[in-house]
C-alpha cells in the first residue's frame, strides 16, 4: 500500500501547475472564454510540445510518458485550479482511453496525433431523450457495404467545436435500450453529413448539438466489437468519472481557499466574519468534504484496472462524495461571499459553476448511488 | 500510488488472523458480538495474552516494546481484530498515557510504569473532566498545592473532583490534569500527574448512563498525597501533555475496522428482517439508500485515514487533521447503531439487563441481534461528546488547520 507519487509524477505536477500559473490567471482565463474560439490552440501546442503532458497516460513505446491514471489525476486537479477549458479530458482521457482499451487498429498513430497536439476528440454519448443510461440509444449505423451509414443526434457534446475527431456511440442493433448492439465508432468531424450547431456551456466550455445525416462510414471507424460495446463505454466513462474527480479535487480545493481568505478579509461588525464560530464551523465542513473528496479520488482512480464490478463500485461511490462536495462546498462559498459572491467579477462564481456541472457529468448523485446499491447490496442480497 | 499489498503484507495477515483464530476465547467473541458489557477480566484476558505476544500496542516504537509495524500492518491489524470481534484494548494506558510517559517522562519514570502498563498490571484510568471542566478543559480546578510530608520528602496535596471518569471502577492508576498554579493563565497553570488509586481520600460513585450501564464515574479527591516523582515533565507545563495525548487519542478514534464490521452486522439482521411489503429489509429502497451512503462514506473515511498514516509513516505524528477523523468516524459510528435500532423493529424495545430471570427458553424475546440495539444506540451518543467534543474539534480545525 502506498498513497506517494513517484518523482516523475510530482514533477508532472509542478510542470503543468507553473505553466498555468504563468499564462493561467484568472482575467487570462477570462478572455479565452469571452474570445472567438473559446480556447487557445497555441495553449494546446504548448501542452504538447514545451510540457509533453498529452502523452501523460500513453506508453512510452507509443510515445507518452508511460503513465496511467494517476497521472491523468494529476493533470486533470491542477486544470481544476485554474478552470482549464482546453480538452484535455475528451481527448487525452476518453479519446486516448478508447484507443488504447479497444484493440483498435489506427490506435498508435492516432495517439501518436494526440500527443502531439494534431488530434482533438470529442465524446458524443448523450443524447436528448437518455439521461444517464449509456446504451439508450437513437442514433444508429446501419451496415453499408463494408462501412456503415450514421444517422442520429447527440446532444452537449463538450468541446465539439474544437475536435477533429469525435468519438461516437450508436445501435449497430437490438432495441433503444438492449445493453447489447452498441458500437462505438471514430468520426471524422469534417465528413460529409455531420452538421454541428455550437455553443457555449454555463461554465465557459464550448459544446455541439451534432446531427448525423446520412453520414457514411469507412470499415476502420468501429472501435471495439460490433455490437458489443458497452462495457467498453463503461470502462472509458467510469475512467472520465474519476478524472473529473480530479479536477472537481481542484475546483473544490480554490472554492475552500478562497472563502478563507475572503472570510478573513471581510469586516462586519467590527471584526473579521472568520472570527464568527457558526462560519468558522461551515468553513471546517466544507474542509472535511474536501479531504473526503480527495481520498475517494484517490481511492477511485487507483481501483479504474480492478474488474468491471469494483471498478464501478469504486467510481460511483467517489462521485456520490464528489457530487455532494461539489453542491455543498460551492453553495457555502457562494454564501459566506455575501454578495460579492453573485458578481460575475469574482473567480469564486465561475468555480462554483464548475463544481455544479462536474456535479452532474457522468451521472447525478442519485444515479451514482442506484449503481453502487445494485452493485454492493443487490448482487449480494 | 497502489493498493497492493506485499507477500510480506499478505503473510503478516495470515500469521495474525490465525493467532487470532487459535488464541481468541469464543464466548468472548460472542459477547463481543451482542454488544455485552465486559467485565474486568474480560479485558484483561486478552490484553494479557496480547502483551505476553508482543502485540498489544501496535504504535509504541519498538524501543519501548512495540512490535515495530509499518502503517498497513497497523491497517491489517486493526481490520483482522474487527472482522474476529476482538474485545477493545483499552486506550487509557496503550493509547493515552504510555505515549506520554515515553515521550515526556524521565528514564525513572519509563521504567516504573512502561512494563506494567503493557502487561496489563496497571489498568489506567483518566483524570481529564470536571463538573466545571468539560469542553472547557483548561477551566479545570482541581488544586495540587506542593507540602513537605511527616517523612521530608516532597508530596502535591490534590483535592478537586473529576468526572465520566471510564471504568475508573477496575483503575489501579489515573493519571490527572490538576492546576499548580491558580495565578498562571488557565492552560499555563496545570500540571500532568500519576496518582495511585489506593491513595487515601480517593472515593470513586458510579455514574449510570441511558443504556443503563455502570461505565462512567466521579472520583473525588481529598488530601491526596502524590509523591513529586509521579508528575510527568515540568511543573506547569502538563498541557503540553494533554494536548500531545488529546492527538494521539483522535487519531485511533476514526474506528474504521470496527465500522465496517458494524455495517456486516446491520446487513445481516436487514437480511432477516422483513420491510413493510414483506420483502428482506434490505430490499426495502429508502433502508438500503441509508445502508449504501453509509458504506460510501465509511469509503471516505478510510482513504483519509490511510492518507493519515500515510503522512505519519513519512515522520509527521499525528496533526490536528486527526480532528476529521474523530468527527466523521464518530459521527459514522452513531449512524451504525441508529440504524441497528431501526432495523431491529418491535425488538428494540425490551430491555434485557439481568434478563431473563424466568428460565423460559422455550419462549424467547425477539432474536439476539436485537437485544443490544438499544442500548448501544443510546451509549454511542457519547462518541461525538467524549475525547472532545465534535464542535470542539471543529474548533481546533478551524484554528489550528484553517488558520481561522
Amino acid at each position: 500500500m502506498d498513497f506517494n507519487f513517484t518523482e516523475e509524477q510530482s514533477m508532472l505536477r509542478d510542470t503543468v501547475a507553473s505553466f498555468l500559473q504563468d499564462k493561467y490567471d484568472f482575467e487570462t482565463r477570462r478572455k479565452i472564454v469571452a474570445s472567438e474560439a473559446g480556447w487557445r490552440p497555441d495553449y494546446w501546442k504548448a501542452f504538447a510540445e514545451e510540457l509533453g503532458i498529452l502523452g501523460a497516460p500513453f506508453s512510452e513505446e507509443l510515445g507518452g510518458l508511460g503513465g496511467g491514471a494517476v497521472e491523468n489525476m494529476i493533470v486533470m486537479e491542477e486544470f481544476g485550479k485554474a478552470l482549464v477549458v482546453e480538452p484535455y479530458l475528451g481527448t487525452v482521457v476518453i479519446g486516448g482511453g478508447f484507443l488504447k482499451h479497444s484493440g483498435y487498429a489506427g490506435a498508435a498513430d492516432l495517439i501518436g496525433k494526440i500527443i502531439g497536439g494534431e488530434a482533438i476528440l470529442a465524446f458524443a454519448y448523450a443524447e436528448p431523450q437518455a439521461r444517464y443510461t449509456w446504451q439508450d440509444l437513437k442514433t444508429t449505423a446501419k451496415k453499408d457495404g463494408s462501412g456503415w451509414t450514421l444517422n442520429g443526434h447527440k446532444a452537449v457534446v463538450v468541446g465539439a467545436p474544437w475536435a477533429t475527431h469525435l468519438v461516437v456511440t450508436a445501435r449497430t442493433g437490438g432495441g433503444q435500450r438492449d445493453t447489447q448492439g452498441v458500437s462505438v465508432f471514430l468520426v471524422d468531424k469534417n465528413a460529409k453529413g455531420v452538421v454541428t450547431r455550437d455553443y457555449p456551456t454555463v461554465d465557459g466550455l464550448r459544446a455541439s448539438e451534432v446531427f448525423f445525416e446520412n453520414v457514411s462510414l469507412p470499415a476502420d471507424a468501429l472501435i471495439g466489437q460490433e455490437g458489443a460495446g458497452l462495457p467498453l463505454v463503461q470502462k472509458v466513462i467510469d475512467e472520465a468519472t474519476a478524472a473529473i474527480g480530479a479536477e472537481a479535487v481542484g475546483v473544490l480545493r480554490k472554492l475552500h481557499e478562497g472563502t478563507l481568505d475572503y472570510a478573513k478579509q471581510r469586516k462586519q461588525f467590527g471584526a473579521a466574519i472568520a472570527s464568527f464560530q457558526v462560519l468558522q464551523h461551515r468553513m471546517v465542513d466544507m474542509f472535511i468534504n474536501v479531504e473526503q473528496s480527495v481520498s475517494m479520488t484517490y481511492m477511485a482512480n487507483i481501483k479504474l484496472d480492478e474488474s468491471d464490478d469494483e471498478r464501478a463500485k469504486a467510481v460511483s461511490a467517489a462521485k456520490v462524495q464528489i457530487g455532494r462536495a461539489c453542491k455543498f462546498v460551492g453553495q457555502n462559498a457562494i454564501q459566506i461571499h455575501g454578495g460579492m459572491g453573485m458578481t460575475d467579477e469574482l473567480a469564486i462564481g465561475h468555480y462554483f459553476k464548475r463544481a455544479t456541472m462536474i456535479e452532474g457529468l457522468f451521472g447525478s448523485v442519485d444515479h451514482h448511488l442506484r449503481r453502487y446499491e445494485a452493485l454492493s447490496i443487490d448482487k449480494a442480497a | 500510488m497502489n493498493l497492493d499489498f506485499s507477500p510480506e503484507d499478505i503473510a503478516f495477515r495470515d500469521e495474525v488472523r490465525a493467532f487470532i483464530a487459535e488464541n481468541y476465547p469464543a464466548g468472548l467473541r460472542e459477547r463481543q458480538e451482542e454488544g455485552e458489557e465486559m467485565a474486568k477480566e474480560d479485558f484483561l484476558s486478552w490484553h494479557r495474552v496480547l502483551a505476553k505476544k508482543g502485540w498489544v500496542n501496535p504504535a509504541w516504537p519498538s524501543q519501548y516494546g512495540g512490535p515495530g509495524w509499518s502503517a498497513t500492518q497497523r491497517y491489517i491489524w486493526s481490520e483482522e481484530c474487527a472482522r474476529a470481534d476482538t474485545v477493545p484494548i483499552l486506550p487509557f494506558g496503550i493509547n493515552m498515557v504510555g505515549p506520554v510517559i515515553y515521550t515526556f517522562g524521565t528514564p525513572e519514570q519509563k521504567a516504573k510504569f512502561l512494563p506494567p502498563t503493557l502487561s496489563g498490571d496497571i489498568w489506567w484510568c483518566q483524570g481529564y473532566s470536571e463538573p466545571g471542566a468539560g469542553s472547557d478543559l483548561a477551566g479545570l480546578s482541581t488544586k495540587a498545592e506542593r507540602i513537605t510530608g511527616d517523612d521530608g520528602k516532597e508530596y502535591y496535596l490534590v483535592n478537586g473532583q473529576k468526572t465520566w471518569t471510564t471504568l475508573a471502577q477496575h483503575a489501579d492508576w489515573i493519571f490527572c490534569l490538576v492546576r499548580t498554579d491558580p495565578a498562571a493563565k488557565k492552560q499555563e497553570g496545570i500540571s500532568f500527574l500519576l496518582i495511585d488509586m489506593k491513595t487515601p481520600g480517593i472515593t470513586v460513585r458510579p455514574i449510570i448512563t441511558l443504556g443503563g450501564e455502570h461505565e462512567v464515574n466521579e472520583v473525588w479527591l481529598e488530601n491526596v498525597k502524590v509523591p513529586v516523582e509521579n508528575r510527568i515533565y515540568e511543573e506547569n507545563k502538563g498541557w503540553t501533555c494533554a494536548k500531545f495525548l488529546l492527538a494521539h487519542e483522535r487519531s485511533g478514534i476514526a474506528g474504521v475496522a470496527r465500522s465496517k464490521r458494524g455495517i456486516e452486522r446491520i446487513r445481516a439482521m436487514a437480511s432477516t428482517e422483513l420491510a413493510d411489503g414483506g420483502e428482506a429489509l434490505l430490499k426495502d429502497p429508502f433502508f438500503k439508500r441509508k445502508v449504501a451512503e453509509l458504506e460510501i462514506d465509511l469509503t471516505a473515511l478510510e482513504f483519509t485515514e490511510l492518507r493519515t498514516l500515510a503522512s505519519e509513516s513519512a515522520g509527521k505524528g499525528p496533526g490536528p487533521e486527526s480532528s476529521v477523523l474523530k468527527i466523521k468516524g464518530t459521527e459514522i459510528q452513531q449512524r451504525i447503531t441508529e440504524l441497528a435500532l431501526e432495523a431491529a423493529g418491535h425488538y428494540g424495545a425490551p430491555y434485557f439487563r439481568g434478563f431473563p430471570t424466568d428460565g423460559d427458553n422455550a419462549h424467547p424475546i425477539g432474536p439476539d441481534y436485537a437485544h443490544r440495539t438499544a442500548p448501544t444506540y443510546f451509549n454511542v451518543r457519547k462518541t461525538s461528546i467524549y475525547g472532545g467534543s465534535n464542535e470542539i474539534q471543529r474548533n481546533i480545525i478551524a484554528k489550528m488547520v484553517l488558520g481561522l
